[in-house]
């Protein structure tokens, strides 16, 4: 596309100043999304999914600061705007849905409350039209009855409909990008594909880019167009989702897609990677991954992997998986 | 069912929980009492050296089963019977902690179930020194079998990974040599890579020491993976129980097959389908007849009406009116 991206992030570089050491859970990320494109990121605990959507909607808490990279917002820089102009973007610009639908609604106002002030916090409406407007966000998200269910407050909804509730007020406001951290982790398989739909339903009706963060395979295969796996901070691989599924070039996502039990139908043992990933204080010298990689060799252990670029290259590996021949040559 | 003799084996199980307000506010609000049917009726066979699985959604009653099964929750109504042992009306307190030696459980949260205060040692050997066993060297051994040094013995749960706490968890449930072991939802709180690393620990051990596991797990594709037998339940309920091939390619009963669409596959790319209605009904107030009627494409009059009791079909259980229908669309 040669469209402005609705989200650029480049060499974005997240710090944490500790007593004794420096740790960058997120280390010179860089990607694009475009208008209804869904970008999955995957990856296990501590990879820095959720500090690198954070980042982006400037809500890391201190001591997490970005310390270098850009974010684009269709176009205009945000990493460097005023907490207050922030504060703007969020809403109108960016909208975020949690993993957990209990804390991100407050208990103490009604649904209908918070989808009221959420619109006239961000748009010019009046409290009736605001209303009606609220009434429709919660028919658009599938909750029944949604006229008499507006002035209910969180804990009369079950779990599934309070993060249907969380989804029409991320996007009440109609912002261009939806960051959705794990936000089906919390819910039953049957709720998760509901939720699944509802999401990529609203976002390709109204062109919508969505980061979407999970740690689950399935979910990013059925629902996303492009896929980031990160692995300690960086991205392991970028790419089209199906390609990088099916055909994976950084052996860090072929460990990952071997290890889900459905890949080793009908053996007896899955394949599995060894080792756990490196805490951020103890990474290795060298690519982050090579104490678990079989395919490790003398550069990968002294040179950090490839940095990869928003458009170019697939896999942050010195000897991607199926390239073996070309890659020798860069070694 | 099985033809094998069974280690296990649980009869018309049932728990009911009071839910009711207190006393003074049913008085002035004049409301009646609330009971919560957690598990309704539920019998099934374990053989031994086998592997079985619940699953169900939350609120299914899966943990409430593994609970009863270790003797954590006294049943209201039905029986648990391990190794011949009927664990609530046994009397002689001899054989009760006999039976109790060979029954131990794996949690779902390897960060709450360890005391942190405790070192490793300590907590693995419990199982045996609670009982005046003989732990020398013990620990050292089990951690060498769950894939941890020996060295770990004197560290504290705080210095291990998620993976590894899981397998202290295992270690723990290994000392006193038990014959049969619950694990509710051992490798949901794991990452995908750990998780595999811990379930091939446990095939491990099944086939090594011939251990007989109950496996509680909301993820399909992980149960398909270790169970020989696996159970459906759906609010409190068995409504299907099959052996994981039959179960995954001809479900025969609704709901199941409704899970096994609405599970995300890794191949499932721009994958559109209709999800699936609703939600678990209030297990306080169940609907009538099949609990699943509201949610199910299939229902009709009398799945309103009349609840459907669990009975054969072909090498499964259902307990669906229109199981065979179910097949042949």
């Amino acid at each position: 596309m040669t469209d402005t991206p609705v989200l650029s992030v480049r060499n974005l570089v997240v710090e944490i100043q500790t007593r004794h050491a420096v740790l960058r859970p997120v280390d010179n990320v860089s990607f694009d999304i475009a208008r209804g494109e869904i970008l999955g990121v995957v990856g296990e605990s501590g990879a820095g999914k959720s500090m690198t959507g954070n980042a982006v909607i400037g809500l890391l808490d201190r001591p997490a600061q970005i310390v270098s990279g850009e974010v684009y917002l269709n176009g205009r820089r945000i990493d460097t705007l005023s907490p207050s102009d922030m504060r703007k973007i969020r809403g109108t610009g960016i909208g975020m849905v949690f993993q957990d639908p209990l804390t991100s609604l407050n208990p103490l106002l009604t649904v209908g409350e918070q989808l009221i002030e959420t619109m006239r916090e961000h748009l010019p409406i009046s409290q009736s039209e605001a209303r009606e407007r609220a009434v429709k966000a919660l028919e658009e998200v599938g909750i029944p009855g949604a006229r008499e269910r507006i002035d209910s407050y969180p804990h009369a909804f079950s779990g599934g409909m309070r993060q249907r509730v969380v989804i029409a007020l991320a996007l009440c406001a109609e912002p261009s990008l939806v960051i959705a951290d794990e936000p089906t982790t919390a819910l039953d398989v049957s709720v998760q594909a509901q939720i699944i739909t509802l999401l990529r339903r609203l976002c390709r009706d109204r062109g919508t880019a969505v980061m979407l963060v999970t740690h689950d395979m399935g979910v990013i295969a059925e629902t996303a167009d492009k896929v980031a796996v990160m692995y300690a901070g960086r991205t392991a691989e970028l790419g089209p989702v199906r390609e990088v599924l099916t055909r994976p070039r950084h052996p860090y996502t072929e460990g990952l897609m071997g290890s889900a039990p459905l890949a080793s139908l009908g053996q007896t043992r899955l394949r599995q990677i060894p080792g756990n990933m490196p805490r951020l204080g103890a990474l290795p010298q060298g690519c982050a991954f090579h104490p678990r990689c079989n395919r490790a060799q003398t550069a990968c252990r002294r040179d950090l992997g490839p940095t990869l670029a928003a458009d170019e290259g697939r896999a942050a590996c010195w000897f991607p998986v199926g390239a073996t021949e070309t890659a020798k040559d860069i070694a | 069912m099985s033809t094998k003799p069974a280690m296990v084996s649980v009869r018309n199980l049932t728990r009911r929980f009071d839910v009711s307000k207190p006393w003074l506010n049913r008085v002035v609000e004049r409301l009646p009492k609330s009971i919560l049917t957690a598990v309704s009726d539920v019998s099934f066979d374990i053989p031994a050296k086998e592997t079985y699985a619940l699953v169900g959604e939350s609120g299914s009653g899966k943990s409430t089963i593994g609970k009863m099964m270790v003797g954590l929750l006294t049943p209201t109504d039905g029986s648990v019977t391990i190794g011949g042992v009927d664990l609530s009306r046994e009397t002689s307190a001899k054989a009760m902690d006999a039976a109790r030696e060979r029954i131990q459980m794996v949690f779902q949260d390897p960060y709450a179930s360890l005391n942190p205060r405790w070192r490793v040692r300590n907590i693995i050997t419990e199982p045996v020194a609670a009982r005046g066993g003989d732990t020398t060297g013990l620990a050292e051994r089990l951690l060498e079998q769950v894939g941890l040094s020996a060295e770990d013995a004197d560290k504290y749960p705080h210095e291990f990974s998620g993976g590894q706490r899981q397998r202290l968890c295992i270690a723990r449930a290994l000392s006193s040599n038990p014959r049969f072991i619950v694990c509710d939802e051992p490798t949901s709180a794991l990452d995908v890579s750990v998780q595999a690393q811990v379930l091939n620990l446990m095939s491990d051990l099944k086939t090594d020491l011939g251990l007989t596991f109950l496996f509680i797990s909301h993820d399909l594709t992980v149960v398909r993976h270790m169970a020989d037998r696996i159970g459906v339940l759906y609010l409190g309920r068995l409504v299907e129980e099959a052996a994981p091939d039959a179960l995954f390619t001809t479900p025969r009963h609704p709901y199941t097959k409704m899970l096994l669409e609405a599970a995300p596959k890794l191949d499932g790319f721009g994958r559109e389908t209709e999800p699936p209605t609703g939600e678990i009904p209030d297990p306080i107030n169940p609907p009538k007849g099949c609990a699943y009627h509201p949610r199910c494409p299939l229902a009709q009059d009398r799945c309103r009406s009349e609840r459907p009791v669990l009975r054969s079909v072909g090498e499964s259980r259902s307990a669906c009116h229109f199981a065979e229908k179910l097949v042949a669309d």
